[in-house]
C-alpha cells in the first residue's frame, strides 16, 4: 500500500464505530418498516438515556484505570429515593413542583455519597475498584430494597409522565409551534401531524453529557484523568494530588447514575429497585467500543456517545424487524470483542480522543 | 557559601527494614554531587524523600538555608526542586508537551467563562525548551509510546529545566542513552551546574560520574560510609567502598591514596562490572527499580 493511501485508510478506518453506525442504521432503514424517520432516530435517542449517562461516567472510571460496577445499582437506589420523596412530599401536601424538585435534589445529593466511598476506597485504602463497587453495587441495591419495601414505588406527581415523556418542541406545520408544553384538545388528524422534537429526557442528558465531554478533553481535569489512567505514579510525582482526583472521578460516575436513576423515574413513572442492573454492563461495553482500554489512559465522551447509539440502534433495530432480543446480545457480544481485538492488534486505528 | 540542599540524620524505615540510616549530605550551589552505591543501598529512598515521594521518619531538609517539610512532590516542585527519575516518570499515552507541563499546565480562559488548556503556548515553549537540549523528537504532539528512550530522557529532562529549577536530582539520567545521547546529557549537567543549580547525579557509569561529579556519597545499606573529593579518589576506591571490599569512613578506615595515574583502561572496565557474590545476600530493593 501506497503511504498516502495508508494514511487516508488509517484516518478513515479510526472512525470504524462511526461507520458501523451509519451501517447500522442504513441497514435497518433498508430492511425494516418505517426505520429511517425522525420518530424512530428520536426513540434511540432517549430509549439509550440510561445508558449513556451511565457509560458517560464510566468513561471518567475507565481512563482512569478502574471500572465503576456500582452504577447499575445506583439507577434503582437513587430512583427509588427520588420516587419515595416525591411521593410522600405529595401526601404531605406540597405542591408537585416542589415534590418533583424536591425529590431530584435529593436523589442527585443522595446519589454523591456512594461515589465518594467507592473513590475513598479505591484511592485512600487501596481496594481494586471491582471488588470496592461491586460491593457498593449490592449495598445499592440491598438499601434501595429497603426504602421502597420491596415493592415499586407508584403514584408519584401526575405531572412526573408529561415531563418524562414530553418534547422540548411540538411543531404543527403551518398551525402551530409551542416550546414545551404540549397542545391538548387537537383533533385527531392534528394529533397524528404533530410533530415533537427532542425528547426532555435527550435534551437533560445532551447537556450533561456535552458539559462532561468538554471537562474531559479541555480542561486540567481532563488531562489528569489521562495522566493517572497513563502512568499514576508519574501522575503523583508530577504533583497531581492523585487521590483526590480518583475520589472526584468515581463521584463523577455516581453523579451520572444518579442522573440516570432520575431519568429513569420520570421515564418509567415508578421507582423500582432492580431498575438499571442490567445496563451496567451495556455501558461498559459502550465505552470500550467508543475506544476506551480497560487499562486506562484512553477513552473519550464522544467515543462513548457513538459507542451508546450504536448498542441502541442495533437492538432497536432487530426489534424493528421483529427479532427476538437475544439476537441483539450475540450482536453486541460480537462487537465488544471487535473492539477490543482492534485495539489489540491495530493500536494506530483506536479511536484518538484529542 | 549556604548549601542549597541539605540533609540532616535522615531516616526512612519500611517495616523492619532500615532503608535509609541516618544520612547527612549537603550540595552548594552550582556544585554536582554524585550519589553512588550498589542496588538496595537506599539512594533512590533517600531522593524520594527529598523530592516528597516518600516521608522521611525522622531527620531535617534545609533548602536554601531553611527548614522545609517536603510532603508531597507538589511542595519540592515548587520550591525549585526538580526530579528525574530513574524510570522517567512519563505518561506514555499523552504527548510530549502535556508530559512537560503535567501537574502544572497552562491555561487560558474560554468565552471568558472556564479556563481550558492552553496548547498553542504549551507546544510552542516545549518547542523552545527542547530545543536547548539539542536532541531531535520528530513532533511534540507525539504520544511518549512512540519515543526512543533518548528521546523519552530529553522530554524527562526538559520538564525539570523548563520550570527553572535551582536543584535538580537525576536518578541514572544516561541509562537508556545511547553514546551520543550519553554526551549531551553529561554536557547538559555541566551547564546547568555553571549556572549555579545544584545537582545530586545516581549513576551506576561511575565513569560517568567521575566526568561530571566534584564530591561523591557513597552508600551502603542504608548507610552513608564515605564521603570523597572525586578528584582525591580513584574509580577502585570508590567501587570498593560500594562493594564493602573498602572499610568506609564509619569503620574508621583510612582513606586509601588517591592515585589518577593508575586508573587505567582496564581497571576502568573491570569497576564497571559488579561482583556477583554480593547480589545473592542482598536485601530487596525497597524502592522499586
Amino acid at each position: 500500500m501506497n503511504p498516502r493511501f495508508r494514511s487516508v485508510f488509517i484516518r478513515v478506518m479510526r472512525r470504524w464505530v462511526l461507520i458501523f453506525l451509519g451501517f447500522e442504521v442504513l441497514a435497518f432503514s433498508l430492511l425494516g418498516t418505517n426505520f429511517f424517520s425522525l420518530d424512530t432516530l428520536q426513540n434511540i435517542l432517549v430509549s439509550s438515556t440510561i445508558v449513556l449517562l451511565l457509560a458517560v461516567g464510566e468513561t471518567f472510571v475507565i481512563i482512569t484505570g478502574g471500572i465503576d460496577l456500582s452504577v447499575g445499582f445506583m439507577v434503582g437506589f437513587t430512583g427509588v429515593v427520588c420516587a419515595k420523596i416525591m411521593v410522600t412530599l405529595q401526601a404531605a401536601g406540597t405542591t408537585q413542583a416542589m415534590a418533583i424538585a424536591a425529590g431530584i435534589a435529593a436523589a442527585l445529593l443522595v446519589g454523591l455519597l456512594p461515589g465518594f466511598i467507592n473513590g475513598f476506597l479505591v484511592a485512600h485504602l487501596k481496594v481494586p475498584p471491582f471488588i470496592a463497587t461491586f460491593g457498593m453495587y449490592g449495598i445499592a441495591y440491598g438499601c434501595a430494597e429497603i426504602i421502597c419495601n420491596n415493592v415499586p414505588i407508584h403514584d408519584l406527581p401526575s405531572a412526573v409522565g408529561p415531563i418524562g415523556h414530553g418534547f422540548l418542541f411540538f411543531w404543527l406545520p403551518g398551525k402551530m409551534f409551542r416550546v414545551f408544553v404540549e397542545p391538548t384538545g387537537l383533533s385527531s388528524v392534528d394529533f397524528q401531524h404533530l410533530i415533537t422534537i427532542i425528547p426532555n429526557l435527550s435534551a437533560l442528558a445532551l447537556v450533561f453529557v456535552l458539559v462532561f465531554g468538554f471537562i474531559l478533553a479541555k480542561t486540567r481535569f481532563g488531562r489528569h484523568t489521562y495522566a493517572i489512567g497513563g502512568n499514576i505514579d508519574a501522575a503523583e510525582r508530577a504533583g497531581i494530588d492523585v487521590k483526590r482526583h480518583l475520589v472526584k472521578v468515581y463521584m463523577i460516575s455516581s453523579f451520572f447514575a444518579s442522573l440516570a436513576g432520575v431519568c429513569y423515574v420520570l421515564r418509567y413513572i415508578t421507582g423500582r429497585a432492580p431498575a438499571g442492573s442490567a445496563q451496567v454492563l451495556d455501558a461498559v461495553v459502550a465505552v470500550v467500543i467508543g475506544g476506551a482500554s480497560l487499562y486506562g489512559g484512553k477513552g473519550s465522551v464522544s467515543g462513548t456517545f457513538v459507542g451508546a447509539m450504536v448498542l441502541t440502534t442495533l437492538v432497536l433495530g432487530l426489534a424493528n424487524l421483529a427479532l427476538p432480543t437475544y439476537y441483539a446480545y450475540i450482536a453486541v457480544g460480537c462487537i465488544l470483542i471487535f473492539a477490543v481485538l482492534i485495539d489489540q492488534f491495530s493500536p494506530e486505528l483506536v479511536h484518538k480522543e484529542d | 557559601m549556604e548549601p542549597i540542599l541539605e540533609v540532616r540524620n535522615i531516616t526512612k524505615r519500611f517495616g523492619g527494614l532500615v532503608a535509609v540510616d541516618n544520612v547527612d549530605m549537603k550540595v552548594y550551589p552550582g556544585e554536582v554531587v554524585g550519589l553512588l552505591g550498589d542496588n538496595g543501598a537506599g539512594k533512590s529512598t533517600l531522593i524520594k524523600m527529598v523530592s516528597g515521594v516518600y516521608r522521611a521518619d525522622a531527620g531535617k531538609v534545609f533548602f536554601g538555608g531553611k527548614e522545609v517539610k517536603i510532603d508531597n512532590p507538589m511542595q519540592a516542585l515548587r520550591m525549585g526542586l526538580e526530579t528525574i527519575y530513574q524510570d522517567l516518570a512519563l505518561a506514555e499515552n499523552l504527548d510530549v508537551y502535556s508530559n512537560i507541563f503535567l501537574g502544572r499546565e497552562k491555561l487560558k480562559r474560554f468565552l471568558g467563562l472556564v479556563n481550558v488548556l492552553d496548547h498553542g503556548h504549551m507546544l510552542a515553549e516545549s518547542r523552545k525548551v527542547l530545543n536547548r537540549l539539542d536532541i531531535e523528537v520528530p513532533s511534540l504532539r507525539n504520544r511518549i509510546r512512540t519515543l526512543s528512550g533518548g528521546q523519552r530522557q530529553a522530554v524527562a529532562i526538559s520538564r525539570a529545566i523548563y520550570w527553572n529549577a535551582k536543584f535538580i536530582i537525576m536518578d541514572e539520567p544516561t541509562a537508556a542513552l545511547g553514546v551520543a545521547e550519553q554526551k549531551k546529557v553529561l554536557g547538559l549537567v555541566r551547564t546547568l551546574s555553571s549556572q549555579g543549580v545544584g545537582i545530586i547525579i545516581i549513576s551506576h557509569q561511575l565513569l560517568d560520574v567521575f566526568s561530571v561529579a566534584t564530591r561523591l556519597v557513597i552508600m551502603r545499606r542504608g548507610k552513608k560510609v564515605a564521603e570523597r573529593i572525586t578528584a582525591e579518589t580513584s574509580m577502585d576506591e570508590v567501587v570498593g567502598l560500594i562493594v564493602g571490599s573498602v572499610p568506609g569512613d564509619l569503620a574508621n578506615a583510612n582513606g586509601e591514596s588517591p592515585k589518577p595515574s593508575a586508573v587505567g583502561p582496564v581497571m576502568t572496565t573491570s569497576s564497571r562490572s559488579r561482583p556477583h557474590q554480593e547480589t545473592t545476600r542482598r536485601r530487596p530493593s525497597p524502592s522499586g527499580h
